[in-house]
Parts: C-alpha cells; sequence; structure tokens
C-alpha cells in the first residue's frame, strides 16, 4: 500500500513518518544510529524528521525539500510511505509524492489550525482523484490534550472538505514527537475512541487493478524482433484475449490479436489485463503507432479536439489563454491550448478569482482545452488512468488535470464520429487496396486545388485529369456542382451548404471514388480552409494532396504545392510539378512497379 | 496481482518509455545484483533482446571474478558491452588512499563522464533504490542532469501518473531508474523467482563471509554470513537490521558523503 503524508510546512510529516518507523522496528541500527550522530553534531535532541529528510539543507533548516519514500511493514501488510514537503514553494514535489499514492494522511498541528497548505494539500487531493483520506491533528501535547481544540479544527476541516464534496475517513488526534494514538493508544487521551494512526492505515483498502472496466491499451511503442510486430503497452483497464477484434484510437484503425508475446514466464497468459505491460501481434499488418489506444470494437473511447478539465498549475510562469502547450494523456503527445477559463480558484482559500484569464503557480482552474489534432481519452470519473493528463510548457512538466467533461459540439466531431462508424460498418471486398494499386499503378489519393476564384483552378484540374488519364491512370474529375444537382436535388440549396450536407455528400462520394481505388481531383471553390481537413477526415486513409493556386506571399493552411496564378496558367509545367510529386510521394508507382 | 509481478510491470513501462523517448540511451551495468536484475527486466521488456548498450565503469580494482562473471553473461547473452575506464586517473596513480570520496569521482564519476561523451549518450539507465540511503528515496525515475553532470535535487521536475520528463534543453542528459520502488528483499525474491544467475561473491564462503553489495576490492567489506544460496540470503535480509551499504566505505567518509557525490554525477 503506498501512503502519503500532506499538510502544511511545519506540521510535522517528517517526524510522523520517522516516529511511525522506530516504533515499529523499522529501522536499520545504522540508520538510527546515524541520525543521533547528526543530532549530537548539531547539539539537537534527537529529530525523527532527519530519518527522511536526507538532505544536508533540509536538515541544516530542519524542512523537507522533496518527497521521501521509504518502507515499513505492519503485521497486515507492506507500506511504502511518501513523506510530501508542506512548503508551497515545494508543491510539485508533494503532487509528486501523493500522484502516487492510494491513500493519504493529512496532517494538521493543533496549535496553529488550518493553513494554506491543509486547503491546498485537500483541494488537489481531490484533484488527484484520492478516494482514501483521513485527517490528523498534530502536536495534541502542545494543546494540552484539550478535546475542544481537537473538535474545532474537525468541524473546520469537514466543512471545507464538504465544500468539494470529499469526506475524511477520520480525525485522529495524535503527537507524532511523543507517538501519542501512533502505534501506541494515547493515555492524555482517553476520550478519543477511534483508530490509531497505525489502526488506520490498516483500513485502507488496496488499489486493485480495474479489470472490469472497458479495455484500454495505449501503445507504447511497435518492435520487430525475430519476424514478429509486436505491439507494445500497458493494459490501464479491462481486458482482452487472443481473437478479439480491436479497434484503435484516434487513427481509427482495426485488427484482431493474433498472440500474446512474453519471454521467460512460468505459464503462458491467455489474457491480458490491466496494469500489466504486455506485448501483442495482430492477423494482418496494419500501421498503428505510438499514441493509439486499443480498444474492444464496441466500446471505445472519446475522440475529439475539445473538452473542459480542472487542472492545477506548478509551472514557474502563468496558465495562459492562447498559449501553445504540450498535453502528455497516456501515451499521446499533443500541442493544445487552453481557450476558455470556465473558473479560476486560489487553492489556498478556494475562492474564484473572478475575470481572470490566466492561473498562477500553485493555484487550480476549471477550464476547456482545445488539442491541435484530436485525442482519444476517457472522462476521469469513468476510467482514471485514461481521462488524466499533464500539461508541458517548453521542457518541463509544469501541470496536471482530469478531463470533466466533453460535449460533441463541433462539426468535426459530427464528421469524426460519422466516419468511425462507416469505416467500422463498411464491407470490403475480395479485390483489395494494394491489387488495385498494382493493376492501376498508382495509390488512391485525393488532389484538391484551392485558391480563389478567377486563379483558373478549373483548366489546370482538367489538364491534370487529362494527363493522368493518358498515362494509363485511373483519374476522375469530381466536381462538387454534380454532386448538388444529383444527390442534392432532394434539399434546399441554401440548406444544403448551411448544414454541412453538401460538404458530407461530397466527402462521401470521393470516399467510394478512392475506394475503388481512383486519383480523384477536385477543385472545390465552395469549400473553404476548414472544410479541407472535414474532406480528408473523411476520405482517410487516402492521401490527400492540395495544391494552392495563389500570389499571396503566404499560402492558407499547410498545402502540398504552392503555384502563382503565372505558373498555375501554364498547365504543361505546372501538371508536370504535380506529377513529379505524386511520383516522390510513392503514389504513382508506375504500372506493376516497373517506373 | 502478487507485488513482484507489479514491480515488474512497473519496471519494464519504465525501460519502454526510456527507449522510446532516447536515442542514445545506455544501460549502466555494475555486475551487482540490482543492474542485472535490471538487465534481466529489459530483455522482459524486449522480448528476450536487450537492445540498450551496456555500461561498465572499471576503476580497474574491481574483483577479478566481477570481470569473469561479466565476460562470461556478455557472451552468452549477446550483449552489446561497452567498457569505460579513466585511464589517465589511473595513469596518475588515482587509488582510495588520496580519499575515497575523490577516488570514486574519479574512477567512477569522471569513468562514466568519459565514456557518455565519447559514445555521445544522452540517457543512461541505472538500478538504484529508494531504499538504499537517503538522497536516493528522493530520486525521480527520470531524473535530469545538467552539462556539467550535476544534480540539482532542491528543484526536481514532478513527476505523475507515469509521465516522465523526456523533453530537455541541449547539454543536459536524463538518468533513469527504473528499479527505484524496489527494496533489497525484492531483489532478491525476484533472482529466485526468475532463477536468475548472480555473481557467486554474494553467497558466503568457506570462511562464513559474503558481500551483500559489491564495488571495488579495497572498499568493500563482506559480512559474516551463512547464506549459500538466494533463499538463505532472503532469510538473513528478514532477520537483519544493519544497513545494505554499510559494508560501503565511501558513503561513510562523511555525514552528507553520498548527497555529495550524487549531486556531482555519482550513480
Amino acid at each position: 500500500m503506498r501512503l502519503v503524508i500532506v499538510g502544511h510546512v511545519d506540521h510535522g510529516k517528517s517526524t510522523l513518518v520517522g516516529r511511525l518507523m522506530a516504533d515499529t522496528d523499522s529501522l536499520t541500527t545504522g540508520k538510527l544510529d546515524f541520525v543521533k550522530n547528526i543530532c549530537d553534531q548539531q547539539g539537537k535532541s534527537f529529530e525523527f524528521a532527519f530519518l527522511l529528510d536526507a538532505l544536508e539543507e533540509e536538515q541544516k533548516q530542519g524542512i523537507t525539500i522533496d518527497a521521501s519514500q521509504i518502507f515499513f511493514k505492519t503485521k497486515k501488510r507492506p507500506y511504502v510511505i511518501i513523506d510530501a514537503p508542506g512548503h508551497k514553494e515545494f508543491l510539485k514535489n508533494m503532487v509528486t509524492g501523493a500522484a502516487n499514492a492510494e491513500a493519504a494522511l493529512l496532517l494538521i498541528d493543533a496549535y496553529e489550525g488550518v493553513q494554506e497548505q491543509s486547503r491546498r494539500h485537500g483541494y488537489i487531493l481531490r484533484l488527484l482523484g484520492m478516494k482514501q483520506v483521513a485527517v490528523v491533528v498534530n502536536k495534541m501535547d502542545l494543546v494540552d490534550y484539550d478535546p475542544e481544540v481537537f473538535y474545532k479544527i474537525k468541524s473546520e476541516y469537514t466543512e471545507f472538505l464538504k465544500s468539494m464534496d470529499v469526506e475524511a475517513r477520520e480525525y485522529i488526534p495524535v503527537s507524532a514527537k511523543l507517538g501519542e494514538n501512533l502505534a501506541k493508544r494515547s493515555e492524555n487521551m482517553s476520550w478519543y475512541q477511534g483508530p490509531t494512526v497505525l489502526e488506520m492505515l490498516d483500513q485502507f483498502e488496496d488499489k486493485v487493478p480495474e479489470i472490469n472496466q472497458p479495455f484500454r491499451l495505449p501503445l507504447q511503442d511497435v518492435y520487430k524482433f525475430d519476424g514478429r510486430r509486436i505491439l507494445a503497452g500497458r493494459v490501464e483497464s479491462g481486458k482482452a484475449r487472443v481473437g478479439d477484434t480491436i479497434i484503435f484510437s484516434p487513427s481509427n484503425k482495426r485488427g484482431v490479436i493474433k498472440s500474446i508475446e512474453t519471454w521467460k514466464v512460468k505459464k503462458e497468459p491467455k489474457t491480458i489485463e490491466a496494469s500489466h505491460s504486455v506485448g501483442i501481434t495482430l492477423t494482418e499488418q496494419i500501421f498503428v503507432e505510438r499514441g493509439d489506444i486499443a480498444t474492444l470494437a464496441d466500446d471505445p473511447p472519446i475522440v475529439t479536439t475539445t473538452f473542459d478539465a480542472s487542472v492545477f498549475w506548478m509551472g514557474k510562469k502563468h496558465l495562459k489563454k492562447g498559449e501553445s502547450y504540450l498535453i502528455k494523456l497516456t501515451t499521446q503527445k499533443v500541442e493544445c491550448e487552453v481557450i476558455r477559463f470556465n473558473k479560476a480558484i486560489d487553492a489556498s482559500t478556494l475562492e474564484t478569482l473572478p475575470d481572470q484569464d490566466f492561473i498562477a503557480k500553485n493555484d487550480v482552474a476549471e477550464l476547456t482545452l482545445r488539442t491541435r489534432q484530436p485525442i482519444a481519452f476517457d472522462l476521469f470519473n469513468t476510467i482514471a488512468e485514461t481521462g488524466r493528463f499533464v500539461l508541458v510548457d517548453e521542457y518541463d512538466v509544469c501541470g496536471g488535470g482530469i478531463i470533466t467533461g466533453f460535449t460533441p459540439l463541433s462539426e468535426i466531431d459530427r464528421i469524426r464520429d460519422e466516419a468511425r462508424y462507416r469505416d467500422s460498418h463498411w464491407i470490403q471486398g475480395a479485390v483489395t487496396p494494394d491489387m488495385r494499386a498494382y493493376r492501376y499503378g498508382h495509390r488512391a489519393a485525393m488532389i484538391l486545388i484551392t485558391g480563389k476564384a478567377g486563379v483558373g483552378k478549373a483548366g489546370l484540374a482538367g489538364h491534370l485529369e487529362e494527363k493522368l488519364f493518358h498515362q494509363n491512370f485511373q483519374s476522375y474529375l469530381l466536381d462538387g456542382r454534380n454532386i448538388q444537382v444529383g444527390l442534392g436535388a432532394d434539399m434546399d440549396q441554401e440548406k444544403y451548404f448551411s448544414e454541412g450536407e453538401a460538404l458530407r455528400r461530397f466527402g462521401e462520394v470521393a470516399k467510394l471514388f478512392v475506394d475503388a481505388g481512383h486519383v480523384v481531383i477536385s477543385t472545390s471553390n465552395v469549400f473553404n480552409q476548414e472544410d479541407h481537413s472535414n474532406i480528408s477526415l473523411l476520405v482517410e486513409p487516402a492521401p490527400i494532396v492540395e495544391v494552392q493556386v495563389t500570389d499571396d506571399k503566404f499560402p492558407r493552411g499547410k498545402p502540398e504545392i504552392v503555384l502563382t496564378v503565372d505558373e498555375a496558367a501554364e498547365h504543361e509545367s505546372a501538371v508536370q510539378r504535380i506529377l513529379d510529386y505524386l511520383k516522390e510521394e510513392k503514389i504513382l508507382t508506375g504500372h506493376n512497379y516497373s517506373i | 496481482m502478487d507485488h513482484l509481478t507489479e514491480l515488474e510491470n512497473q519496471s519494464v513501462y519504465i525501460l519502454r518509455e526510456a527507449y522510446k523517448n532516447f536515442k542514445n540511451l545506455a544501460m549502466l551495468w555494475s555486475i551487482g545484483k540490482d543492474s542485472t536484475v535490471l538487465l534481466w527486466l529489459a530483455r522482459k521488456a524486449f522480448f528476450g533482446h536487450c537492445p540498450i548498450p551496456l555500461v561498465h565503469i572499471d576503476t580497474s580494482y574491481k574483483i577479478p571474478s566481477m570481470i569473469e562473471y561479466r565476460d562470461k553473461y556478455a557472451q552468452e547473452w549477446g550483449l552489446n558491452l561497452v567498457v569505460g575506464q579513466n585511464k589517465k586517473a589511473l595513469a596518475e596513480g588515482m587509488n582510495h588512499e588520496k580519499g575515497r570520496i575523490i577516488c570514486c569521482e574519479a574512477l567512477k564519476t569522471q569513468g562514466l563522464s568519459q565514456i557518455m561523451e565519447q559514445e555521445g549518450y544522452t540517457g543512461l539507465i541505472l538500478g538504484i533504490r529508494r531504499d538504499e540511503e537517503g538522497t536516493r528515496a528522493k530520486e525521480r525515475y527520470f531524473s535530469p542532469r545538467d552539462k556539467n553532470f550535476e544534480w540539482n535535487f532542491k528543484d526536481q521536475p514532478p513527476e505523475l501518473w507515469d509521465q516522465f520528463k523526456t523533453t530537455f534543453a541541449e547539454g543536459t542528459h536524463i538518468r533513469i531508474h527504473p528499479l527505484l520502488h524496489w527494496t533489497e528483499i525484492n531483489v532478491w525474491e525476484y533472482i529466485e523467482r526468475e532463477e536468475i544467475p548472480i555473481i557467486d561473491l554474494y553467497f558466503a564462503n568457506k570462511e562464513g563471509r559474503r558481500y551483500r553489495s559489491l564495488g571495488c576490492a579495497p572498499c568493500t567489506g563482506s559480512i559474516e554470513s551463512n547464506a549459500k544460496n538466494v533463499r538463505e540470503i532472503i532469510q538473513e535480509l528478514k532477520n537483519t537490521s544493519t544497513a545494505e551499504r554499510s559494508g560501503r566505505a565511501q558513503d561513510q567518509e562523511d555525514t552528507y558523503a553520498m548527497q555529495k557525490l550524487r549531486a556531482r554525477g555519482y550513480m
């Protein structure tokens, strides 16, 4: 059981841990003598805290700088105790300690009462999803073991926790220094009937791997060893077995588990399940990579770019709206920005900071994030492991957060859902894309010629179609207008565009041509830049090549080829450039791969 | 899931993260029990292979059978072994009589720094554990070192939810510690479970002495023991209250010896 000790600076966390170690005979003789010597040298009485605060600066200043982890044992089970620093300055070390724990003891000094970090640490524990918390009121010897003091702190802190829907498991009055109510029951506090600290620890429940949750396997890496292509990763929840069909998000690929790979195990496993680091192979070779989350086909994660989260910030610079950060969620790593601060909060008082479009170090916020590319996740309340993330600013992890909400609002989310549904229900014929590519001498692709009206897109597109045709390639010029007059004839013209049907129907028709192995050419004047990414979503995984005709210094978006209006007017050379690009990208491979 | 399997899975996860995120990675193999377990875990992570080169820092004062053991298994397991040695310091006569901390820094820390520069490594995997001593208890799984090799223990990166520090400024390198959460007994229990071949210096000899921690011959003391096999070592450890590194002379040189050594790049 991993247990973290948190609370305000000087409320006696390290002393409590040191004392617990000593009272449970968990120390090596060397260690006790070692600390005794240091204390003698510094003319101090025995400091239990020095058992953990091993750094010279920590001992000289009497504070904990970084979280320490030590091991001890009760009759029931072994423990790892994480002693977190209480200084505001070292919050990131407290978070590091607490994020890895299964239960927490929060210390409050009876003499000083509830302080800034008592509240901040309480809030952070909640954000980290900590469910097992006991509050320890320390230094009762300094207040003459007065029950009044204890009950006052208890009611004040209970109210604080209640304001964020948390309930402590227990409140325990102790004197860590004198070892009262830690391992031994205190004679001075006979008015207290509850468990001692040690008894409390044994009441916490071990975290069990979430094998009954939906299956989630984020890919860490893909290895090629001994002729096998092994997908490696750790199962974060649920379980799967050989023969199961899995889908990968956000890439939307599908595969069937062929084998579970191991090295030197006594018994070959039949299933892979939560918290195991595993390797699998698939029956077919598909291109998936680090970041993809494998799930069972009927229970995929959410895939989107925009979601709500609660975030705590540890960076030296503020977390600001509109700035670019990296989000790391499972093994995904994507650029993102805060598009809205829904509520900025001072974590030491839980007061809302009104009209603030940033948060400073040590504060927390409820906000909306948008990622540059779609990412796959679950809500934190559904599956914690795939619902939490960190934010990286420049080189450093500066924040952490949990995903609290998601509303599939935008057009792109709707189209993505459609593409996912369609792909997972698509019926594949006996002729594969590879067979078509071999026969036709090229892979399927979509070439979008973009630019303002009157720059000569149509002429260029027509020439390109013709040229490809004469070289025996399957080319087809798909005009959005032709789809509107036929497939779109059931709709009012205005609604056809405003409701996104123009784009959707165009994209789906293009998808069919692409599936038939063609090079589809289009000059969609009617679609804007944003629509292009929607079209590519519908046409995926076929490549999209954008040829932009413009005299602007900076083209819009990221076109693969940019032509000036004059260049585009020279059809022969312009078409040649496009053909060269298609060969370079191995889209045009030549008949029977002979070119 | 039993405790050893849990430890194993976490270490495998860390090794795979390291391998994916760092191009020029090496693993330190001191021939001792910890780094040999680490090597075993790497072969678990990579399905029988160890795609990461192993660096051994040879101070020339190592116990001779350590070198024999090293060469035997490097060949048997098909390892890519790289041996580093601070030849300049040795030529100038460096030894522990010049001061243990000075000697450790010259032959181990500097020896390591030289080989890292020579081979261009940007990441180094080590088998240190939190329960060994106080400063190691405060380590991270992924711990940055600056260009002077220094450990800024007062400003370590946060590490939560297994999201590790994998981006860093030019000139820094990273130390990766996949065994950080293991204890000495865990290591021996795992050796027993996996039947990992371990150097026999750890087992009691005819005079009833064995090594509990391995290092250079002049600075490593053996302990009195009758533990002749792994099972007996585990029994012995369950009943001892002596610290693991109490036979390592450099630790006792100064109250904060380990902190000082480690701040400047010692393992």
